[in-house]
């Protein structure tokens, strides 16, 4: 079985793809953070839940922007197929 | 033309081609898909189905702001009904969010703010009905995020006057440039995160669409587009519009 090259460009390209989506552990570890300091200080105080929850979700999402920026590149790598293959 | 641009040119062409070839075995269009092109000055343009969801979002949104508002208008003096009340939740609550964050200037970006949330957030769930989601397209997110990104910048000239180009300049003058990125970073950060968020949801559902058998696609898809479209879609909506107050309101305050 003969492997052109814009074979190879290609399974290089899905094993880019691959490697860009380790950028999503990041993301995780952050948004765990957020989420269980959060939680902690809802335990502290019970009343402050509504702009806890907001300085959350504000703070999650832009601890997300790293890790769509690893699923855009394997998104390019994969659909767009910059480098051909 | 520069390389950039030719790469530019370049990825635009795959798109399209991609747009008029793809096709998936599910419900779901995960992919951008041509319905017809048209050549306007010399360049082909595409009807994608992108537009085809946004045409029906907006006039779906226009015919209930209408009813709403002939609703409101015609009978004032009647007890409101179970649509009113709806209505007036809908709008105290928005109203609510940005007085929570904007505070005393909420009154001027209560409209602003309140039509982009109800657009994404139609936008978002459109994927349930089985459209294509158009905030799964950078080319409707870029002008979402740049048209954010004017209205900050714009305001902010309003209310600093020209302290706003001295406070680019602080705290020390050769942090300009960085400062300078830092506001031009501020509308691709916010397309691109609304981008990614919806079309991750958008992919792994053709995913699971296109991959799994019949007797697997129903009875667990549910889950997935709750997941995706409705509590990834309001979570979005909720942030691109938090994040678009909470940069205009370092400006303005």
């Amino acid at each position: 079985m003969g492997i052109s090259g814009q074979d190879l460009i290609f399974a290089c390209s899905a094993i880019g793809a691959g490697l860009a989506m380790i950028a999503g552990i990041g993301p995780g570890v952050g948004q765990g953070i957020a989420a269980g300091l959060a939680a902690n200080a809802v335990g502290r105080n019970p009343g402050a839940k509504g702009d806890i929850t907001s300085t959350m979700l504000l703070g999650q999402a832009v601890a997300e922007t790293t890790g769509l920026y690893g699923l855009l590149v394997a998104i390019l790598l994969m659909f767009v197929k910059p480098f051909g293959g | 033309m520069t390389r950039c641009g030719n790469e530019a040119k370049e990825i635009m062409n795959v798109l399209a081609a991609e747009a008029a070839q793809t096709e998936t075995s599910g419900g779901i269009v995960s992919m951008v898909k041509g319905v017809f092109s048209y050549t306007l000055f010399g360049h082909e343009f595409w009807i994608t189905t992108t537009h085809i969801s946004m045409f029906i979002i907006v006039v779906l949104l226009l015919v209930f702001a209408a009813i709403a508002r002939r609703k409101i208008t015609k009978h004032p003096d009647e007890v409101p009904g179970t649509f009113q009340n709806i209505l007036e939740l809908i709008v105290e609550k928005l109203d609510g969010m940005v007085a929570g964050s904007l505070g005393a200037n909420a009154y001027r970006f209560r409209n602003y703010i309140g039509t982009i949330f109800a657009f994404i957030l139609v936008g978002n769930l459109a994927g349930i009905f089985g459209l294509r989601s158009p905030t799964a397209d950078f080319g409707t997110t870029l002008p979402l995020g740049l048209l954010s990104f004017f209205l900050i910048q714009i305001n902010a000239f309003r209310f600093q006057k020209l302290r706003y180009f001295k406070s680019l300049a602080e705290p020390y003058p050769f942090l300009l440039p960085s400062n300078v990125i830092g506001e031009v970073s501020v509308p691709i950060s916010l397309s691109l995160r609304l981008f990614g968020n919806v079309l991750s949801g958008t992919l792994i559902l053709s995913l699971w669409y296109g991959m799994m058998p019949w007797f697997a696609k129903l009875p667990a898809s549910w889950f997935l587009h709750a997941y995706m479209d409705v509590f990834s879609g309001c979570i979005q909506t909720y942030v691109f519009s938090m994040l678009t107050m909470t940069y205009l309101n370092d400006k303005i305050s």
